[in-house]
C-alpha cells in the first residue's frame, strides 16, 4: 500500500480515539522531554566545569614548594620556602618544552581606598602570569618587566575588588593602601568567574613580584616564591615539560638520587580529566533514568495497541476478506504505533527544549541543547514504536479471517 | 450459459473441537456457471456457512477439490488466497461490514487499495461502482450517516468494484425490512442480467425466489438443487 495512504489510515484511527491516543503518547512525550532536558542540563553542567578549568589556563604545571619536617612533624606543601624567583627564571631558560614560567607570591591583605576597605588576596606576579592564565587587562595597562624588577608600587585589581572599593568610580590612577603602603591602580582585570573550587577569582589584587617579596610579605627568605605556574609549549609537551622541570629543580636544589625532593610538580590537566569523567558519568546517569521512562512509555503503547487490535478484530476481518494480505495488516498497525511514538516524540522534543530553556532562565543554569541528543531521542522514539508495536501488529495479522469476521 | 466458474467436487469439511469431530460438509459437489444466480438455503447448522467460506476462499476443505475459474485452490498460501479473494470474489455480508467513519467512496476503494490499483483509477472505478448501485450522490457520506439499505448498496459496490468472477452474498437482506430487501434484490438481479455470477445465502423463500436456482442444504449435504420455475422480478415487485 502506498505510504501516504497508510499514513492517512493510521491518522484516522488515532483520531477516532483522541483521548486514548494522547494518553498513550504521554509516556513517550514525558520520556523524550526528559531525555532532552536532562542531557541539556547535564551538558550545561559539564560546560560550566570545563569553562572553570579552562579559566586556569591550558597545559599548565604547578610547581609547589616541598614540605618541611620539624621535630618529626611533617608540614604540608609550601611549609618551607624552597622555590625562588631564580628557579622560575631557570625553568624558563633551560627547559625546552616550557613556554612560560610564572612565579607567584600569595598573601591576604586589607585594601583601603578612601573610606572603603576590602579584604582580598594579594598576589605578587610577573607579566608572564597573566599570559599563562590568558587573563587580560581591560582598563589601563599591564606591568612591565622593569616594574617587576624595580619593585614599583603599582597594582592591577580584579573586578570584584574594583566594584567593592570603587563602585561606579573609575579606579585608574587612584591610590589604594595595601598593608598601609600606597599603590597606584594602573589596570583593571577582565572578569574570570569562579574557580573549579568555587572561589571568586576576581577577588584579587596583583602587584609586581619583587614588590610583594620585599615590601609586603617580606620574610627571612626574600627571594622565595609561593608557587610557579609553568605552561608547556603544547599539550604533547606537557609530560616532557614535567620531566624537564623536575630534573632541573633536583639539580638546582642539589638533591641526590634516593632523597626526597623539596618540591612537587602537579599536572593540572589531570584535574580536567577527572572533572570531565565525573560530568560524563552524570550525563550518562541522567540519560539512563530518562531512557527508562521511554521504555515504560513503549510498554504503554504496546498495551493500547493490543486493546486496539482486539477492538478492531471485525475491521481486520473485513479487510482480510476483501483481499488484505497479512503484511498489509501488519504494516497498518505498525504504522499506527510508530506514528503514535513519532508524534509523541515531536511533542516531547518541543517540551524538552522548552523545559531546558526554562531551567536556564529560572535557575541561571546554562543548558546545552545538543542536536545530537534530539536526533537520538527522535530515532529512539521511532524504534520504541517499531519494537513495541510489532507484537500487537503481528497478532492482528495472524488472525483467522473467518473468526475475525464473526467477532462481535 | 457460459463456462463453469465454480466447480466443487466431493468437498468435505471436518472441524475438530477437542475430542469432538464435527462434520460440517459431507461430500458436497456443485457447479455454478457464469451468469448464474444461486440461492443457498438451509437451517442454521446445515453447513451453508461453511460452504460459503470455502467458496469465498476464507477456508479450505478437508477433502475434495474446489476449482475457481479452472484454478485448483488447494494448497495455495495465505497470501495467494488473499489475492484470489481480492481479484475474483466480492463479498456482501449480512451486517454490511463497512468501515466506520469512512466515506462511501473510500469503502468502495478498499479492495482496489489492496489490489495496488493507482489512486486516480481507483477513485474513478469506485465512483462508477457507486453509480451502478445508484449512490453516486452519496459518495462522500460516511457509513454511519446512511440507512441500512444505503449501506448494503455501498457494500455491493465494494463487492463488484474489482469485477470479480463471483459475488458471494451472505444473508444480504437479513438486517433489512422487506421493502429495502426487494430494492437490494433488484440491484442483484440487474447485476446478474449484466453478467455477474451471484451466490447468495438466505433462509427466506421469498428472497430465494429472486434467484435463478435454489440449492438446499441439510446436515452438511445438498438435499435439493432446483431451477426456479418462475423467477420473481424485483423491479416489478418494487413498482407494484
Amino acid at each position: 500500500m502506498e505510504f501516504l495512504l497508510s499514513l492517512k489510515i493510521a491518522l484516522r484511527a488515532l483520531r477516532t480515539n483522541k483521548m486514548r491516543s494522547f494518553l498513550t503518547m504521554l509516556g513517550i512525550i514525558i520520556g523524550i522531554a526528559a531525555v532532552i532536558a536532562m542531557v541539556a542540563i547535564g551538558s550545561g553542567a559539564s560546560r560550566i566545569i570545563s569553562d572553570q578549568i579552562a579559566s586556569i589556563g591550558s597545559n599548565i604545571l604547578l610547581v609547589l614548594p616541598g614540605s618541611r619536617t620539624s621535630g618529626g612533624i611533617r608540614l604540608g606543601h609550601g611549609s618551607t620556602p624552597t622555590l625562588t624567583y631564580d628557579d622560575a627564571k631557570a625553568i624558563r631558560a633551560e627547559c625546552p618544552s616550557v613556554a612560560l614560567a610564572a612565579p607567584v607570591v600569595r598573601g591576604g591583605a586589607q585594601v583601603v581606598y578612601g573610606n572603603m576597605n576590602w579584604s582580598t588576596a594579594v598576589m605578587g606576579i610577573t607579566p608572564e602570569y597573566l599570559m599563562v592564565r590568558d587573563w587580560r587587562v581591560v582598563e589601563g595597562r599591564d606591568f612591565s618587566q622593569a616594574e617587576v624588577e624595580g619593585a614599583v608600587k603599582n597594582c592591577l585589581i580584579g573586578r570584584t575588588v574594583a566594584e567593592n572599593l570603587f563602585g561606579a568610580e573609575d579606579p585608574l590612577g587612584k591610590i589604594v593602601r595595601v598593608q598601609k603602603l600606597p599603590f597606584m591602580v594602573i589596570g583593571v582585570m577582565d572578569r574570570k568567574g569562579r574557580s573549579p573550587q568555587g572561589s571568586d577569582q576576581d577577588d584579587v589584587v596583583f602587584v609586581p613580584l619583587r614588590t610583594a617579596q620585599r615590601k609586603l610579605f617580606g620574610s627571612q627568605f626574600p627571594n622565595s616564591v609561593g608557587s610557579i605556574m609553568v605552561q608547556a609549549r603544547s599539550e604533547q609537551d606537557l609530560a616532557r615539560a614535567e620531566e624537564q622541570v623536575t630534573m632541573l629543580l633536583l639539580q638546582r636544589h642539589r638533591i641526590g638520587p634516593g632523597r626526597e625532593p623539596d618540591f612537587t610538580v602537579r599536572n593540572l590537566s589531570e584535574l580536567l580529566d577527572v572533572a570531565e569523567q565525573s560530568s560524563k558519568a552524570m550525563s550518562l546517569l541522567l540519560g539512563a533514568v530518562a531512557s527508562i521512562s521511554l521504555i515504560v512509555g513503549g510498554i504503554g503503547i504496546m498495551n493500547i495497541m493490543l486493546v486496539s487490535v482486539t477492538e478492531r478484530t471485525r475491521e481486520i476481518g473485513i479487510r482480510m476478506a476483501i483481499g488484505a494480505k497479512q503484511r498489509d495488516i501488519l504494516l497498518q498497525f505498525l504504522t499506527e504505533a510508530v506514528l503514535l511514538t513519532l508524534i509523541g516524540g515531536v511533542i516531547g522534543m518541543l517540551l524538552g527544549v522548552a523545559g531546558a530553556k526554562l531551567v536556564a532562565q529560572v535557575f541561571q543554569w546554562p543548558t546545552l541543547i545538543s542536536f545530537k541528543a534530539i536526533a537520538v531521542a527522535f530515532g529512539f522514539s521511532g524504534a520504541v514504536g517499531i519494537f513495541f508495536g510489532f507484537y500487537p501488529a503481528r497478532k492482528a495479522a495472524s488472525l483467522n479471517p473467518i473468526d475475525a469476521l464473526r467477532y462481535e | 450459459m457460459g463456462e463453469i466458474v465454480v466447480r466443487i467436487d466431493g468437498v468435505s469439511k471436518v472441524y475438530s473441537m477437542g475430542e469432538q469431530r464435527v462434520e460440517a460438509l459431507k461430500d458436497v459437489s456443485l457447479e455454478v456457471e457464469e451468469g448464474d444466480f444461486v440461492a443457498i438455503m438451509g437451517a442454521s447448522g446445515s453447513g451453508k456457512s461453511t460452504f460459503m467460506n470455502i467458496v469465498g476462499c476464507l477456508d479450505v476443505p478437508t477433502a475434495g477439490t474446489y476449482w475457481l475459474q479452472g484454478l485448483d485452490v488447494h494448497g495455495l498460501s495465505g497470501n495467494a488466497l488473499a489475492d484470489i479473494r481480492n481479484r475474483k470474489i466480492g463479498f456482501v455480508f449480512q451486517g454490511f461490514n463497512l468501515l466506520a467513519r469512512t466515506s462511501a467512496v473510500e469503502n468502495v476503494e478498499l479492495p482496489l487499495i489492496y489490489g495496488r490499483v493507482p489512486a486516480v483509477l481507483r477513485r474513478e472505478k469506485a465512483l462508477a461502482a457507486l453509480e451502478l448501485v445508484g449512490l453516486a450522490d452519496r459518495a462522500g457520506h460516511t457509513s454511519n450517516r446512511m440507512s441500512g439499505g444505503q449501506q448494503q448498496r455501498v457494500a455491493i459496490a465494494r463487492a463488484l468494484v474489482n469485477e470479480p468472477a463471483i459475488i458471494l452474498a451472505d444473508e444480504p437482506t437479513g438486517n433489512l425490512d422487506s421493502l429495502t430487501s426487494v430494492e437490494i434484490m433488484a440491484i442483484f438481479q440487474k447485476l446478474n442480467r449484466e453478467g455477474s455470477t451471484i451466490i447468495m445465502v438466505t433462509h427466506e423463500p421469498e428472497i430465494a425466489a429472486f434467484a435463478k436456482r435454489n440449492v438446499v442444504f441439510r446436515d452438511g449435504r445438498i438435499i435439493s438443487d432446483t431451477p426456479v420455475a418462475l423467477q420473481a422480478d424485483a423491479g416489478q415487485v418494487r413498482g407494484s
